[in-house]
């Protein structure tokens, strides 16, 4: 158990400390740091998905005036570390997915890098491509473990005898699309390298960590962490994108070393994107459940089928949250990953969860409905006392509570159909999870300057409030107002910090900073000298290892097909959450609306149309790869229970910035099934999917 | 992007001259599609002409009642246009349904009706395109065709390397509109000025997919006439997308229906060119105007409708959402006790 703190300024709802310079539009983003005599560098990717570049002809280009350099697999310099394959950009000749790096030109404008890059000729020695999934291949195999540690394959009972026995079953095959995090601010780096004594790189890179991204960065170059600065104040969103860096930072890099001694700009074009800057794969889901006529259920199994890329594996770990979702005395799950000549995927918002509540939440509603069974009430019968998976104690379970409150605030008793004129209405209901994470690393330092309290961390906020909830977490564990105290954030030359990633950021920094100012009481009393100083590391807080820490939601949507055409329409999303204690409400309410709309986009308009001909995205720009937009959001609603957790840290908060995309699809679905009686198992919900079925 | 000149000529016959004596020269107008081509490499002109402030910037009326549209007026002006709300609603709704509010200030009436199709293969100059690079082939057969012809084209799958192959759409929802409406398109060029029906103005494949339009090289839009209608006439504009907004048409409907009950159908996101559907509008001569009637002109419309197979199971359900829309479309033009 840990002692909670206090909250005064943990509560409030404050305003974005950084919110006044974005909307006036002087909060500086990587691509736009003032620098003096900036260079330009656009990449040169491969128009093959495999094979091997023969020749690249940059002679005309490399005699261009205003070209600065032309670097290829032929002439650029031999990397440090070349074992991460995704970062050894221009090391070798092999292709091994359509877009990856080959080249870069820099030149003094980006219109001309970008022309001269285009322009390249490059021959190639093309092979024939494997980029197709399905989940009858043969060549299937089981990751050594998936995303995050987790184990590749659980099981426990014998799911097969149970379906065999039981009063009740269900099988079923759902699956998610592929996914692109496309954050509003594309990647982008200035990067400028200082060729003094043994090197200075300065990295301007839009990161959710300075930390992590410098680590990376060191090992390919072969640099000591002194010899480089990652600076990156703010972040136009990530969704997991940024969560480590990709190669177009190495790239950079590798350019701004070519030309010492001047800055060096690159942004991925929102084409470029698609092929480099990770993305979640599709997932294929086989479901079982078994259940007595009552609704227990007796077995509950995912097989997960899904791909990565043969250049560097990354396995989803979709199938764990069905390890511990609900009770059941048989259980499996399994993930098999096809490895395709593809672009590598990675973390997009809630990796395993978001996709891994889709077929589990729907098949619920589907044994719901076979069964005559509320679903609200199916998922409180199968509510366990313990964690199925680890045998341990909830820190807190509110699941009921969020699945009985949204009822009650949504008006879900009562028929779930109805026709409203042209318009056929159902409503649909779905529930939420996420593990509640701290990382291991993680140091801040609280300092008395001027008769302020300044702490610092490198910690990211890539829009979701760290700016903001940090100063009310040190305030509270420093006993001061929050208006005299600064956080600073965003540069390697504050203490190390983890990435912005697994919703872990506040638990971690401010678990950092609240022993860090613990330490400063300690040590200093009430009445600081200036220049007092601190620091604290998150490894000293308190740590519970003996029960189960999640955060736990329950969405519910009102879908409206229009009877006509098949137009979905979702006028009202309405979500309830135990997500532990709020630091701030204004912040909190749009991460777990943004998540929700996140998810509502998931169910009916994100589709990375994958051509596997070409082996790329066909829709590969936001005019036609669809986003959620305004007009498709009417009444969205989020609300949290009063929770308090001892055991996850000493703020009690669960980490709200992946929960609210876990669920929403299945929501819709299951609204969409309740309108129309389709049940669309395959993401996304598209109007063609329902037409046979109208009146 | 590729160098490119930029000239801004005194009035229109001097950039008539200028495009016509350079043979890789292009008008710019709102620039909304252009300039996203040109940064893309689609577009690689060595000469770039903007007549933006050269044609008409007004809406003014017609000594027979219609109304004339200048090339240089926006797509949010002619939707505000009070006159064009009230004679020609099927416009204004199409206008509305298209783009962002950001995007109808700049876009043009000129400009509009000669976008270039969103076939995504169209804008990746590294796949093969015959309507880009002519002879290259047709990466959308078989490929992503969610936004493709059913109407049109040859076969269900045409020969992908045949230099012939295009099955993209014609992307405007304004030109859908004007199909309907028997607009007029003015023209200048190198021999003076002639006028175009707009149903007449952008043309199928035929054996050139890269000409989406008869206009001749250095041939100017200067204005577009909308034809005076009946009084009484109704008219509407139904855009079937796949988000509520800032999406282009799968499908659409422009349907106008005069007093004595003569139906104008013209269809978008199915062709080629924005469809006049005038095989309906045969079968339906001469008869009521009933929804049983009007199922059964579209059948009759569709029958030569060839569904595109590709990814995510091809765009063979815009055949029957085609019908679904024009039914409920042309359903609430009708007066009460006919529907
Ligand atoms: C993200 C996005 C979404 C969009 N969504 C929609 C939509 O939903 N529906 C829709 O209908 N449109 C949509 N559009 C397209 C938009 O309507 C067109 O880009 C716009 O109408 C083009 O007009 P413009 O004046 O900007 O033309 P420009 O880009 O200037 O020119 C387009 C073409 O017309 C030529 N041209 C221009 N004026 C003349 C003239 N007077 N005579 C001869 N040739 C001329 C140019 O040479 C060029 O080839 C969208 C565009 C974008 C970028
Ligand atoms: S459909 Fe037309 S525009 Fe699209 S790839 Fe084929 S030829 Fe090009």
């Amino acid at each position: 158990m840990t002692d909670l703190l206090e909250p005064r300024a943990i509560g409030a709802d404050l305003v974005r400390r950084d919110g006044e310079l974005k909307v006036r539009g002087t909060a500086t983003y990587a691509y736009e740091t003032p620098v003096e005599h900036p260079a330009y560098a656009h990449p040169v990717q491969a128009t093959i998905a495999r094979g091997r570049v023969t020749a690249m002809d940059t002679a005309a280009a490399e005699a261009l005036d205003g070209v600065l350099a032309v670097l290829t697999p032929f002439n650029a310099e031999r990397l440090a570390a070349t074992d991460d394959a995704e970062y050894a950009v221009l090391q070798g000749q092999d292709v091994g997915f359509r877009g990856q790096l080959i080249g870069v030109v820099v030149a003094e404008t980006s219109e001309l890098a970008r022309e001269v890059a285009d322009g390249i000729t490059v021959r190639y020695e093309e092979l024939p491509h494997d980029a197709e999934l399905s989940a009858d291949r043969p060549d299937l195999y089981a990751p050594e473990q998936v995303n995050a540690g987790h184990e590749t394959d659980t099981a426990e009972g014998d799911v097969a005898a149970a379906m065999a026995a039981a009063e009740v079953t269900l099988e079923r095959t759902y699956s998610t699309a592929m996914y692109h995090n496309n954050p509003l601010e594309p990647h982008a780096t200035t990067a400028l390298w200082e060729s003094a004594g043994d090197g200075f790189l300065t990295l301007w890179d839009s990161t959710q960590g300075v930390h992590p991204d410098r680590a990376a960065v060191c090992q390919v170059f072969g640099l000591e962490q002194e010899q480089v600065r990652v600076i990156c104040p703010y972040v136009g969103g990530g969704f997991g994108s940024k969560g480590l860096p990709h190669a177009n930072v190495m790239l950079t890099a590798l350019a701004a070393r070519a030309l010492p001694g001047r800055p060096v700009k690159l942004a991925l074009t929102r084409q470029q994107m698609f092929f480099l800057a990770g993305y979640r794969t599709p997932t294929i889901q086989r479901m079982q459940l078994a259940a007595d006529s009552r609704g227990r259920l007796s077995a509950i199994a995912i097989d997960v089928v899904e791909q990565t890329s043969k250049v560097k594996e990354f396995a989803e770990q979709t199938g764990v949250p069905t390890r511990m979702m609900y009770a059941s005395p048989n259980r499996r799950s399994t993930h098999r990953l096809a490895a395709l000549d593809v672009p590598i995927p990675s973390w997009m918002r809630a990796p395993g969860e978001c996709p891994g509540m889709f077929g589990p939440e729907v098949a619920m509603d589907e044994l719901a409905e076979e069964l005559g069974i509320d679903p609200i009430e199916l998922r409180v019968r199968n509510e366990p006392d313990v964690d199925p998976e680890t045998g341990k104690p909830w820190s807190s379970r509110n699941l009921v509570r969020c699945l009985r409150e949204g009822a009650e605030r949504f008006g879900w008793s009562g028929p779930r159909a109805h026709r409203d004129g042209d318009w056929l209405v159902g409503t649909g209901v779905a529930s939420s999870v996420y593990p509640t994470m701290r990382q291991a690393t993680s140091t801040a330092n609280v300092r008395f300057e001027d008769g302020r309290y300044v702490a610092e961390i490198g910690a990211a906020d890539l829009g979701t409030g760290a700016w903001t909830i940090l100063p009310q977490i040190t305030a509270d564990a420093l006993g001061v107002d929050v208006a005299d105290v600064d956080v600073r954030i965003g540069d390697t030359r504050y203490p190390v910090a983890s990435v912005a990633g697994g919703s872990s950021g506040t638990n971690t920094w401010g678990s950092a900073l609240v022993v860090a100012a613990r330490e400063f009481r300690t040590k200093f009393g009430a009445d600081p000298r200036d220049g007092d100083e601190a620091s604290g590391d998150v490894d000293q807080a308190g740590q519970d290892d003996t029960h189960s820490p999640y955060a736990f939601g329950a969405q519910f949507v009102e879908a409206r097909v229009n009877a006509d055409t098949g137009e979905i329409r979702v006028p009202r999303l309405l979500g309830v959450f135990g997500v532990g204690r709020v630091i701030n409400p204004r912040t909190a309410r749009s991460q777990l609306i943004g998540g929700m709309t996140m998810g509502l986009s998931m169910a009916l308009h994100e589709n990375s149309a994958w051509d596997p001909r070409l082996a790329q995205v066909a829709n590969h720009d936001l005019a036609e790869y669809h986003i959620t937009v305004n007009a498709d959001v009417g009444a969205i609603e989020a609300h949290w229970i009063d929770e308090h957790d001892p055991y996850v840290n000493a703020m009690g908060s669960k980490g709200i910035g992946e929960i609210g995309i876990v669920g929403t699809a299945a929501a819709v679905v299951n609204a969409v099934h309740a309108a129309t009686g389709v049940r669309v198992r395959h993401l996304p919900v598209t109007l063609d999917k329902l037409l046979t079925a109208l009146p | 992007m590729k160098p490119f000149a930029y000239a801004r000529p005194g009035d229109v016959v001097e950039a008539v001259r200028d495009v016509v004596a350079e043979p890789n020269a292009v008008f710019l107008a709102g620039g909304t599609n252009l300039v996203d081509h040109l940064r893309l490499g689609v577009a690689r002109p060595d000469l770039v002409v903007d007549v933006r402030t050269l044609t008409s910037r007004e809406v003014t009326g017609l000594p027979d009642g219609g109304l004339r549209l200048g090339a240089a007026t926006t797509n949010s002006q002619v939707a505000a246009d009070p006159r064009v709300r009230e004679r020609y609603p099927v416009l204004a709704q199409a206008l509305l349904a298209g783009a962002t509010g950001q995007l109808r200030n700049m876009a043009t009436t000129g400009g509009n009706p000669l976008q270039r199709t969103r076939c995504v293969y169209f804008s990746d100059v590294t796949t093969p395109c015959n309507k880009r690079e002519p002879g290259s082939g047709c990466s959308a057969v078989g490929g992503y065709t969610r936004y493709h012809a059913v109407l049109g084209t040859p076969a269900a799958l045409p020969d992908p390397h045949a230099p012939e192959t295009c099955i993209a759409t014609h992307p405007s929802d304004m030109a859908v509109a004007l199909a309907a409406l028997d607009a007029q398109v003015q023209v200048l060029g190198p021999d003076g000025e002639r006028t175009i029906p707009f149903t007449e103005l952008h043309r199928l494949p035929g054996d050139d997919p890269s000409r989406d339009t008869v206009l001749q090289h250095g041939e100017l839009i200067t204005a577009i006439d909308l034809p005076v209608l009946p009084a009484g006439t109704r008219s509407a504009y139904r855009k079937v997308r796949d988000r509520a907004s800032y999406a282009f048409a799968l499908v659409s409907v422009a349907a106008v229906v005069t007093p004595d009950g003569e139906l104008r159908l013209a269809l978008g996101g199915v062709a080629h060119k924005p469809w006049r559907a005038t095989r309906a509008e045969e079968v339906l001569r001469g008869q009521q105007l009933t929804e049983d009637a009007v199922r059964a002109a579209i059948t009759a419309e569709l029958a030569a409708a060839q569904p595109q197979p590709g990814i995510d199971s091809g765009n063979g359900f815009k055949i029957p959402l085609v019908a679904r829309t024009v039914l409920a479309t042309v359903r609430g033009l009708l007066p009460e006790e006919q529907s």
